[in-house]
C-alpha cells in the first residue's frame, strides 16, 4: 500500500501567503484567548485542594455543591470525573489558610453528605509550591528551546535552526490557546505533553531539513532554492503523514483508554500532532525560504560531523 | 555486495537475551500483600503467625499464603479488596498490637527471584499511597545558630572577664556592645577566634566599641544543610516507626523534603507523626509554694515555673531539669496497672540524674511535662507561648509521688492509649532539629492505583495493535519486521527500567505508549527511503543498504531534539513528570538501538543473503 505512487509535486512554498495568514490568525487568536479567557490552571499551579470521590451510585452534583457551599466553600468546583459515579472537587485555598486542614474539612463534608463516598485521591498543594512549579515549568520550556536551537545551529545552519524553532514556538502557543478555548484543566502532565510536542514537532521539521541539506549538497547548479525546498517537503511527505498516523494511533488510544488523569495529557499531544505536522510542512521550510536559505549557506559547513554520518 | 558484520549479530543477540531476562519479572505481575510487625518491634514467631492467620480465617478473608520474613509476617492476597479487609480484620481483632503495612510482592517464580531479577518499582499513582512535601524552616535553623553563638560569646566574655553591656541577636547578626575601656582585642578573639565562618565589623557608639558578628554565606549554607540532614534522619526514623514498606525520604532542592509512603491510606496519622515535635521533660514539683497563689498573683517564685495539668489545675515545677526526651534510649507503649503507659529507658547520664533526684526526694512529687511545638496557620490561636508563628504548648501530664528509688527505667502514665503510642514512637525516633511544615500532599487510593495500571496497559495494547496493523498493511513483510522490532523496543524499555529500578508512574506508561508511536517513525524513515531507492532504479540489496545509511542522520537528529525536551523535563520536573521524562529518554535510546541495529540485523538475516532478489516486500 502506498499513499503516493509517485513522489508528489506540490508547490508548498507558494502557499506561503495563505499559510502564514492561517498561522498569524492562530497565534493572535491564542494570545487573545490566553489573555482574556486564560488557562483553566489546575491546583498544581494555583495551589489548592483537589479531591476525587467515587460513589456507588451516580451522586447528585447539586447536593454536593450545596453541602460545600453551606460550609463556606462557595467557589468549589464540582465536576464529573471519568464516569458518572466519580466526582472531582476542586477548591482554591486563599493565602494564609492551612491547605491541609481545608482538605480534611472538605473530606469530612463529603462523607457527611454521603457516607458511601470513597475518597480515591486527594491533592493538596500549597501556594508557594504552585508558584515554584510554574517557575520550573517556564524554565523547562526555555531550556528546551535554547537546547534545541543550539543543537540545530550546530548540526545544520543558523537559518534552518531559526526556521525550525520559530515553527516550533508556534505549536505550543496554539496548544495553549486550544486549552484556553476548551477550558480543559491545565496541570503538570499537560505541561509535560506540551514539552513533548515541541520535541515531536521539531522532529518533523528536522527530517525535512535533513532532506533539504541532502538536496542542496547533492544537486548541481540549475535548480532554484524554491524548487529544491519544495522537493524536500514532497519527498518526505509520505513519511511525515505516516508518522503522524502512527503517533495519532497511540495517543488517541491513550485518550480513550488511559483514564481520566491522562485525558488532558493526551488531548495536548493530539492537538500538538496536528499543529506540529502543519507547521513542519507549511511553516518551517517557508520561513527558511524567506530568510533566503541558499545551498551556499550549507557549503561552508558541509558535512558537519563526518564521524556521525559515517555510522550506518 | 554488503554483508552485516558478525559483531552486530552478536550484539543484537546478547542485548535481546539480556533484555528478555531483565524484563521477565514484570510479566508475572505483583500480588497485593500485607506486612505485619509488632507494635513493640518484637519478633513475630510461629505462634504469632498462627494467631494472625486465625484472625483472617475468623473473618473469612481469603489469602494465598503467609510466611515469616525477618521478624515480620507477610501475607499475600489475590486482590486488593482482600488485602484491605485483612488489614482491618487484624487491627480490629488486636487493636494497637500490630502495625500493618499494605504492600505488594512480586509473583515471579522462585528461580527468577533467586538470580536477583526484580520487576520495575511502581510509583505511588500505580500502587496507592501518600506523598508529602515538607518545607524545612531554614530560617529557624539560622536563628538557632545565632542564639548559640550569642550564648557562647556571653560565656566567653564572662570567663575572660571582658566587661560588656549587651550581647544580642539582631536580624542576621550578633551585636556585642562592650563597656568603655574593655579590651577590644580580647573580645575580638572571643567573638571570632580563628573561625573562618564568622565575619566581624566594628563600630564606635558613645565611646564604647560594638562588635557585629555575621555568618559567612558558606557557614549559613552549612548550618541549613545540617538542619535538613538532621531532619531527614529523624523523618526516616519516624517513617520506619510507621511500618511502611519501601518508603522514600529524600531532599528536594534547597529546603524541601519529599516523603513517599506506598500503601499508606490514612495520611492523617502519618502527617501527625512526621510533623510532630512532641517531647517530654521530667521535673520535680515545687512543694514549698502554693500554685494557686502563684496563678492568682501572677507571681511565680524564682526557680519555678507554673504549668497546668490536663485536669486544669495549676502546678509549680522546679526549673531545674531532671531529664528530657532527647536523653531516652528506648520507649515503648503498653499498659501499667490497666492504664496506658509509655515505658522509657534513659541513657546513662540521665539515669544517674534520675537516681540522684529520686533518692533525695523520696515521698515528694515528680511531674512529666508534655511539650508540643506547632506551626500556626493564619488566625489560629496558640494555647501556649507564641514566638513568631511558632507555638509551644506545655502541659503537665502526670504528677506522681516518688514511691521508690529508680534510675534509668520507668513508666510515664496520664496519656490516652493513642497518645501513649505516638509519644513512644516520637521519643524513639528522635526530635526534629528545625520545624517543618507540609506544603504539598497527595493521596492515591489503592483501587485507583490498580485502575491506573489497567488503563495504562489497555492504552498500550490498543495503541500498539493499531500501529502494528497499520505498519503490516502499509509495508507488508517489512512492516511485520518493524512490528517485531517495536515489541522488542518495549521489552528493552521495561528491561532498562527494571535494571535501573526506576519507578514507573502513569505518565511513565504514557511515555512508553508514546515511544511506540515515535519508534515507528524510525522504521518509517528507513522504509520510505528504501522505497525511494527502489523507485530510483537501485537493486534491492543496494536499496536496503542505502535506505539504512541515508535515513540514519534524520533518525539521529530527530531523536536528539526529542531528547533535549526529555532532559528538560527530567531536570525541572517533579514527581510524575520525572516519570514521563525517564521513559521518554530511555525510549529514545532503545528506539535508536532497535531501529538501527535490530531492524538491520533482521532484514539482513531474512533478505540480505538472497543473491537473486528482484523485489522487496516493502508494500
Amino acid at each position: 500500500m502506498e499513499f503516493f505512487k509517485r513522489t508528489p509535486n506540490i508547490d508548498f512554498i507558494s502557499m506561503r501567503p495563505v499559510t502564514y495568514g492561517i498561522s498569524i490568525v492562530m497565534i493572535i487568536g491564542s494570545i487573545l484567548l490566553l489573555a482574556f479567557k486564560g488557562l483553566n490552571l489546575g491546583i498544581d499551579f494555583t495551589g489548592g485542594v483537589a479531591i476525587e470521590v467515587h460513589y456507588p451510585q451516580p451522586p447528585d452534583h447539586d447536593r454536593v455543591r450545596d453541602a460545600l457551599e453551606e460550609a463556606g466553600f462557595t467557589e468549589a468546583l464540582v465536576q464529573s470525573f471519568g464516569s458518572s459515579r466519580d466526582l472531582m472537587v476542586r477548591v482554591m485555598v486563599p493565602e494564609g489558610q492551612n491547605v491541609n486542614e481545608v482538605s480534611a474539612h472538605i473530606q469530612e463534608i463529603l462523607r457527611t453528605a454521603d457516607p458511601d463516598a470513597e475518597v480515591r485521591r486527594t491533592e493538596v498543594v500549597g501556594p508557594q509550591v504552585g508558584r515554584d512549579l510554574t517557575e520550573q515549568g517556564g524554565l523547562a520550556l526555555l531550556f528546551t528551546f535554547i537546547g534545541i536551537l543550539i543543537y540545530l545551529a550546530f548540526r545544520f545552519e543558523k537559518k534552518m535552526a531559526l526556521g525550525t524553532v520559530l515553527a516550533a514556538i508556534h505549536d505550543p502557543l496554539v496548544i495553549l490557546g486550544f486549552f484556553a478555548l476548551a477550558q480543559i484543566p491545565f496541570d503538570l502532565s499537560v505541561l509535560a505533553a506540551v514539552l513533548a510536542v515541541i520535541g515531536y514537532s521539531i522532529n518533523d521539521t528536522v527530517v525535512i531539513f535533513d532532506r533539504v541539506r541532502e538536496i542542496f549538497l547533492g544537486t548541481r547548479k540549475g535548480a532554484s532554492s524554491k524548487e529544491m525546498l519544495n522537493q524536500a517537503v514532497n519527498q518526505t511527505l509520505s513519511r511525515t503523514l505516516m508518522t503522524t498516523f502512527s503517533v495519532l494511533f497511540v495517543v488517541v488510544s491513550l485518550y480513550l483508554f488511559g483514564g481520566e488523569t491522562l485525558k488532558g495529557f493526551s488531548a495536548a499531544i493530539i492537538a500538538g500532532v496536528f499543529v506540529g505536522t502543519y507547521s513542519s510542512i507549511f511553516v518551517g521550510v517557508a520561513l527558511a525560504y524567506d530568510m533566503k536559505l541558499k545551498p551556499q549557506d550549507l557549503l561552508e559547513i558541509k558535512k558537519s560531523d563526518p564521524e556521525l554520518d559515517a555510522l550506518p | 555486495m554488503y554483508q552485516t558484520p558478525p559483531w552486530r549479530y552478536w550484539l543484537v543477540g546478547i542485548v535481546l537475551v539480556a533484555g528478555f531476562f531483565l524484563a521477565l519479572p514484570n510479566f508475572f505481575g505483583d500480588e497485593p500483600a500485607i506486612q505485619v510487625v509488632r507494635e513493640d518491634r518484637g519478633a513475630i514467631d510461629a505462634s504469632g503467625q498462627e494467631r494472625i492467620v486465625g484472625f483472617l480465617e475468623a473473618d473469612n478473608v481469603p489469602f494465598n499464603n503467609a510466611y515469616l520474613e525477618e521478624d515480620r509476617l507477610v501475607v499475600r492476597f489475590s486482590d486488593v479488596d482482600a488485602q484491605i479487609r485483612a488489614r482491618d480484620a487484624i487491627s480490629e481483632a488486636a487493636p494497637g498490637e500490630y502495625i500493618v503495612a499494605l504492600t505488594s510482592a512480586p509473583r515471579s517464580p522462585a528461580w527468577v527471584r533467586a538470580i536477583g531479577l526484580k520487576p520495575m518499582s511502581l510509583g505511588l499513582d500505580l500502587r496507592g499511597g501518600v506523598y508529602f512535601l515538607y518545607e524545612v524552616d531554614i530560617r529557624a535553623a539560622l536563628d538557632q545558630a545565632l542564639q548559640r553563638l550569642a550564648q557562647d560569646i556571653r560565656a566567653g566574655l564572662r570567663k575572660e572577664r571582658v566587661q560588656y553591656q549587651a550581647v544580642a541577636v539582631r536580624g542576621d547578626t550578633v551585636e556585642v556592645l562592650l563597656r568603655p575601656g574593655a579590651s577590644v582585642d580580647a573580645a575580638r578573639k572571643i567573638v571570632k577566634g580563628d573561625d573562618p565562618g564568622i565575619t566581624l565589623t566594628e563600630n564606635q557608639i558613645d565611646g564604647a566599641t560594638q562588635l557585629v558578628a555575621t555568618f559567612t554565606p558558606e557557614r549559613i549554607k552549612q548550618r541549613q544543610d545540617l538542619a535538613i540532614e538532621q531532619n531527614l534522619t529523624t523523618l526516616r526514623n519516624r517513617v520506619d516507626e510507621l511500618g511502611v514498606s519501601e518508603p522514600i525520604v529524600t531532599r528536594q532542592g534547597l529546603d524541601r523534603i519529599e516523603v513517599q509512603l506506598p500503601g499508606v491510606q490514612d495520611p492523617n496519622q502519618a502527617i501527625r507523626v512526621l510533623g510532630a515535635t512532641a517531647t517530654v521533660e521530667f521535673r520535680l514539683v515545687d512543694e514549698a509554694n502554693n500554685p494557686y497563689e502563684a496563678m492568682e498573683t501572677k507571681r511565680v517564685p524564682i526557680g519555678s515555673k507554673l504549668y497546668m495539668t490536663r485536669e486544669g489545675a495549676p502546678v509549680l515545677l522546679k526549673r531545674d531539669l531532671i531529664a528530657s526526651g532527647d536523653q531516652l534510649t528506648d520507649a515503648t507503649s503498653g499498659f501499667s496497672e490497666g492504664r496506658p503507659a509509655v515505658h522509657v529507658t534513659l541513657d546513662a547520664r540521665a539515669g544517674q540524674q534520675m537516681l540522684k533526684a529520686t533518692t533525695e526526694n523520696l515521698g515528694r512529687r515528680m511531674a512529666v511535662v508534655y511539650i508540643e511545638k506547632k506551626r500556626l496557620a493564619e488566625g489560629e490561636v496558640c494555647k501556649g507561648t507564641r514566638s513568631g508563628n511558632e507555638c509551644t504548648e506545655e502541659e503537665s501530664i502526670s504528677v506522681a509521688t516518688i514511691q521508690g528509688v529508680f534510675s534509668n527505667r520507668f513508666q510515664i502514665t496520664g496519656l490516652m492509649a493513642a497518645e501513649a503510642q505516638e509519644l513512644a514512637l516520637l521519643l524513639r525516633a528522635g526530635s526534629l532539629a528545625t520545624p517543618i511544615f507540609l506544603v504539598e500532599q497527595r493521596t492515591i487510593g489503592p483501587t485507583l492505583g490498580q485502575d491506573n495500571i489497567d488503563n495504562g496497559i489497555k492504552a498500550l495494547a490498543f495503541g500498539a495493535l493499531l500501529t502494528f496493523i497499520f505498519l503490516a498493511v502499509y509495508y507488508s513483510k517489512f512492516g511485520m519486521v518493524a512490528n517485531v522490532v517495536l515489541i522488542m523496543n518495549v521489552v528493552l524499555i521495561v528491561a532498562l527500567m527494571s535494571l535501573l529500578q526506576a519507578s514507573l508512574s502513569l505518565p511513565g506508561i504514557a511515555g512508553i505508549v508514546l515511544t511506540v508511536g515515535m519508534a515507528a517513525d524510525a522504521n518509517i524513515l528507513i522504509y520510505e527511503r528504501i522505497r525511494e531507492e527502489l523507485r530510483n532504479g537501485n537493486s534491492p540489496q543496494a536499496a536496503i543498504h542505502a535506505g539504512f545509511d541515508k535515513a540514519f542522520s534524520a533518525i539521529a537528529d530527530s531523536n536528539v531534539t526529542t531528547m533535549v525536551a526529555g532532559i528538560a523535563l527530567f531536570v525541572f520536573g517533579t514527581g510524575p513528570i520525572k516519570g514521563f521524562a525517564v521513559t521518554l529518554v530511555l525510549g529514545i535510546f532503545t528506539t535508536l538501538f532497535s531501529a538501527i541495529m535490530c531492524s538491520r540485523v533482521f532484514i539482513d538475516l531474512i533478505w540480505g543473503r538472497r543473491k537473486r532478489l528482484t523485489t522487496l516486500p516493502v508494500g
